[in-house]
C-alpha cells in the first residue's frame, strides 16, 4: 500500500516462563495506512496489549519484522530507539498508574521535551503550556499533582503526554476502559480531533466494541495469540466471517429493547497459550470445528481489506 | 397509577427517603440525597448511574454493611416485608444477610476466601441459615455448583484454580443458595469478558426466574440494563433522576442526564461523526450545587433549577422524572 506507515510481518512475542514457552502473539501480520487508526480487539489474555507494546519497541520481539516508513525497525540498538521514541509514542490504560504521582502536570509534559535535547526549558514550558490547551486541560492545573485530578483529567495528561514530540504513530492501549460513559466521549473526541490537526496514525487496542467502531477504520480480532479477522471496521460489524468474532459481536449486550437479541453462547473454555499445539486455537470452543482445524491456519483474502482466518469460512458463509 | 408498563406484583423492598453521608476529617461527602425505591416479587430493577452517583452505598445501606463510621444514615427506612432493616439490631440482621437477602460484588477476584475451597463456601453460608446437617450442607453446595454450571467434582478445589467468570458464578452459587428473595447485584460482570459477561448474566436471568428472586442490578452499562433488567433508576449524585420502565427509559428517556448519557455512548449500529458527551464533570460530593444538582451541565437549565427543591413528575403513567424542565402529565 502507497500509504502505509507501520507494518508488521509474523510477528512473534514468546515468553519463557517455568511452566514452558508462552505464545503471546504468534504470527500477526497487518499493515496500518497513515493517518488511520487500527482497532484491536479481543478478550482478557489476547495478546493486543503486548502487541501494542511489542510494536513500539517496549518489548522486544521474538520473531518476524516491523517496519516503520518503510525501513525495517525490528532490531534497533539504543540510539535508533532513541530517535525512533519520538516518532512512536503510547497511552496508557490506567490514568492513576501510568503518570508518576511524584510529578505535576507541567513536569510531565515536559519530560520528553527535555529528554529529547531538542528544547530549552523555556521552549519546553512554552510548547507544554500550548499542549494542555490542546488537550483541555487548563492552565491552572500546571502545578497539580495527579491524585489531585480525577480519571478524565488524568488521562488528557497521558495524551498530552504522548503527542508533546509530535509523534506520527500512538498506540492507545484501552485509553478510554477506566473512565465514566461521559468522560469517555470527551477523551474519544479529543483523540479524533488530534488525529485530524496532526495526521496522527494510531492503534487502538480496546475490548469495547462499540468504542471501536467508532473510531476506527479498521479492525483487527485477536483470539489467544492468534490473529484471526481484520476487516474495515463497518463491515466488520455488518459481515463478521469467523466464528470467534461472530460469537463475539452476538455477546455485546443490545440496547434494543424491541427485539431480543440472538446469541451465540460459547462452550467450554481457554486453551492454554503455553507450548500450544499448532493450528486454530478456537477449535476446542467452536461449533464448526473440524479435522483440518489443527493444521496451521492462514490468513486468507475474503474481500478487499478483509482477511479471516479459518480454514471453513466459505462454507460457514 | 397502574396503567404504566411497570410490572405488577407483591411489594418486596421499598426504601423511603434514605440519606447516607461519608464524614471524614471534618468533610463531609453526600453520597445519598434522598432516595425512594420500590421492588417487587420477581421484578428486576436496574440502578444506572456512573462512578460515585451513589449505587453501591444504597445496595449497601440495604444490606446493612456501610461502615459506621465513616458512613452515616441520617434518615430513611428500608422495608422489607413490614420490618424496617434500618431498625433491626445486628443479631436479627445477621439472619437477614445471605438468607432474605443476598449481595454479589464487581469483583470475583477478591470476593472468595482463597484458604477455602468452593464448596465449603457456599456450604457454609447453608450451614449458618438452615438447620441441617453438614452432610446435606455439602449436598446442597453440590446442586448449588451444578446450577451454575461447574461440575459438583470441583467441590474441592480453590478459587485460584478458576478463571475470572467461573470465580463469579461460585459468588452466585454462594448468594443464591439459601433461596434468597432479593439479590443485589453490583456490576457483576464488569471485571468480565465480553462472552463471559453474556454466560454470566444469561445464568443469573435464568436462576432468577427459576427461584422467583427478585434484583437490584448496579450498573453503568445500558446493555446490560437492556437485556436483564425490567425496570430502571437512573441515579445522578445521589439522587434518582429517571425512574421508568425499561421500554419507556430507552425509546423514550426524559431526563437530560439521561439523554446525555445515551448521546455519550458510541452506537453499535448508527453513525455518527462525534460523540455528543456531556459537558464539565459530576459534581463534587462534598459540595453539592443549590437546586438541581444537574444544573451546571445541563443545557435546558433555567433560573428555576438553581435553587430550591426539585419536583418528581411523571411524564407517563409509572414513568417518573425530578426534573423543572421535562413535559409532564402532573406533578406527583
Amino acid at each position: 500500500m502507497a500509504n502505509t506507515l507501520i507494518e508488521a510481518k509474523n510477528l512473534k512475542q514468546y515468553f519463557n516462563t517455568p511452566r514452558g514457552k508462552l505464545h503471546a502473539v504468534d504470527d500477526v501480520s497487518f499493515s496500518i495506512e497513515k493517518g488511520t487508526t487500527m482497532g484491536v480487539v479481543g478478550e482478557s489474555g489476547c495478546g493486543k496489549s503486548t502487541l501494542g507494546r511489542t510494536m513500539i519497541h517496549l518489548l522486544e520481539s521474538t520473531g518476524g519484522q516491523i517496519l516503520f516508513d518503510g525501513e525495517d525497525i525490528t532490531k534497533v540498538n539504543k540510539k535508533q530507539l532513541i530517535k525512533l521514541r519520538e516518532e512512536m509514542q503510547i497511552i496508557f490504560q490506567d490514568p492513576f498508574s501510568s503518570l508518576n504521582p511524584r510529578m505535576t502536570v507541567s513536569e510531565t509534559v515536559t519530560e520528553p521535551l527535555l529528554l529529547s535535547k531538542r528544547f530549552s526549558k523555556k521552549e519546553a514550558e512554552e510548547r507544554a503550556d500550548e499542549i494542555m490547551n490542546t488537550v483541555g486541560l487548563s492552565a491552572r492545573l500546571w502545578n497539580s499533582y495527579p491524585h489531585e485530578l480525577d480519571g478524565g483529567r488524568r488521562q488528557r495528561i497521558g495524551v498530552a503526554r504522548a503527542i508533546a514530540l509530535n509523534p506520527s504513530f500512538v498506540v492507545c492501549d484501552e485509553p478510554v476502559s477506566a473512565l465514566d460513559v461521559s468522560i469517555q466521549a470527551q477523551i474519544l473526541n479529543l483523540m479524533q480531533d488530534l488525529q485530524e490537526e496532526k495526521d496522527l496514525t494510531y492503534m487502538f487496542i480496546t475490548h469495547d466494541l462499540s468504542v471501536v467502531r467508532h473510531i476506527s477504520q479498521n479492525i483487527c480480532v485477536m483470539y489467544l495469540g492468534q490473529m484471526v479477522e481484520t476487516s474495515p471496521s463497518k463491515e466488520l460489524f455488518r459481515q463478521p466471517l469467523h466464528p470467534y468474532t461472530k460469537a463475539l459481536l452476538s455477546a455485546i449486550p443490545s440496547t434494543d429493547v424491541r427485539h431480543k437479541k440472538e446469541r451465540i453462547l460459547l462452550k467450554g473454555e481457554l486453551v492454554s497459550p503455553v507450548d500450544p499445539k499448532p493450528g486454530c486455537r478456537f477449535a476446542a470452543r467452536c461449533n464448526y470445528a473440524c479435522d483440518r482445524c489443527h493444521e496451521p491456519q492462514k490468513l486468507e483474502k475474503v474481500s478487499p481489506g478483509h482477511f479471516v482466518s479459518c480454514c471453513r469460512v466459505n462454507e460457514i458463509n | 397509577m397502574s396503567e404504566g408498563k411497570m410490572k405488577t406484583g407483591d411489594l418486596l423492598l421499598s426504601v423511603r427517603d434514605l440519606k447516607v453521608v461519608y464524614t471524614s476529617a471534618g468533610a463531609t461527602v453526600e453520597a445519598v440525597n434522598g432516595v425512594s425505591l420500590d421492588i417487587k416479587r420477581g421484578e428486576s430493577l436496574g440502578l444506572v448511574g456512573e462512578t460515585g452517583a451513589g449505587k453501591t452505598t444504597i445496595a449497601k445501606a440495604i444490606i446493612g454493611v456501610l461502615p459506621d463510621p465513616p458512613a452515616k444514615i441520617l434518615n430513611g427506612e428500608i422495608i422489607l416485608q413490614d420490618s424496617d432493616l434500618l431498625k433491626l439490631p445486628e443479631k436479627e440482621m445477621r439472619k437477614v444477610r445471605g438468607k432474605k437477602i443476598s449481595m454479589i460484588f464487581q469483583d470475583p477476584m477478591t470476593a472468595l476466601n482463597p484458604l477455602l475451597t468452593v464448596g465449603d463456601q457456599i456450604a457454609e453460608v447453608v450451614s449458618l441459615h438452615e438447620s441441617v446437617s453438614k452432610k446435606e450442607a455439602m449436598n446442597k453446595a453440590m446442586e448449588m455448583l451444578e446450577m451454575v454450571g461447574i461440575p459438583a467434582d470441583r467441590y474441592a478445589e480453590f478459587p485460584h484454580q478458576f478463571s475470572g467468570g467461573m470465580k463469579q458464578r461460585v459468588v452466585i452459587a454462594i448468594a443464591l443458595a439459601c433461596n434468597p428473595e432479593l439479590l443485589l447485584a453490583d456490576e457483576p460482570t464488569t471485571a468480565l469478558d465480553v462472552t463471559i459477561q453474556a454466560q454470566v448474566m444469561e445464568m443469573i436471568s435464568v436462576l432468577q426466574k427459576k427461584l422467583n428472586t427478585s434484583m437490584l442490578l448496579i450498573t453503568h452499562d445500558l446493555g446490560v440494563v437492556a437485556e436483564s433488567c425490567d425496570n430502571v433508576a437512573v441515579i445522578y449524585a445521589g439522587e434518582i433522576v429517571e425512574y421508568a420502565s425499561k421500554e419507556d427509559l430507552f425509546l423514550d428517556p426524559a431526563h437530560p442526564y439521561t439523554l446525555g448519557l445515551f448521546g455519550s455512548l458510541p452506537s453499535l449500529t448508527g453513525d455518527v461523526d462525534r460523540l455528543t458527551p456531556i459537558p464539565g464533570l459530576p459534581p463534587d460530593p462534598e459540595n453539592l450545587p443549590d437546586g438541581c444538582s444537574f444544573h451546571p451541565r445541563c443545557r435546558y437549565a433555567a433560573e428555576e433549577c438553581k435553587h430550591g427543591s426539585v419536583p418528581f413528575k411523571e411524564v407517563s403513567p409509572d414513568h417518573f422524572v425530578h426534573c423543572h424542565m421535562c413535559h409532564c402529565e402532573k406533578e406527583v
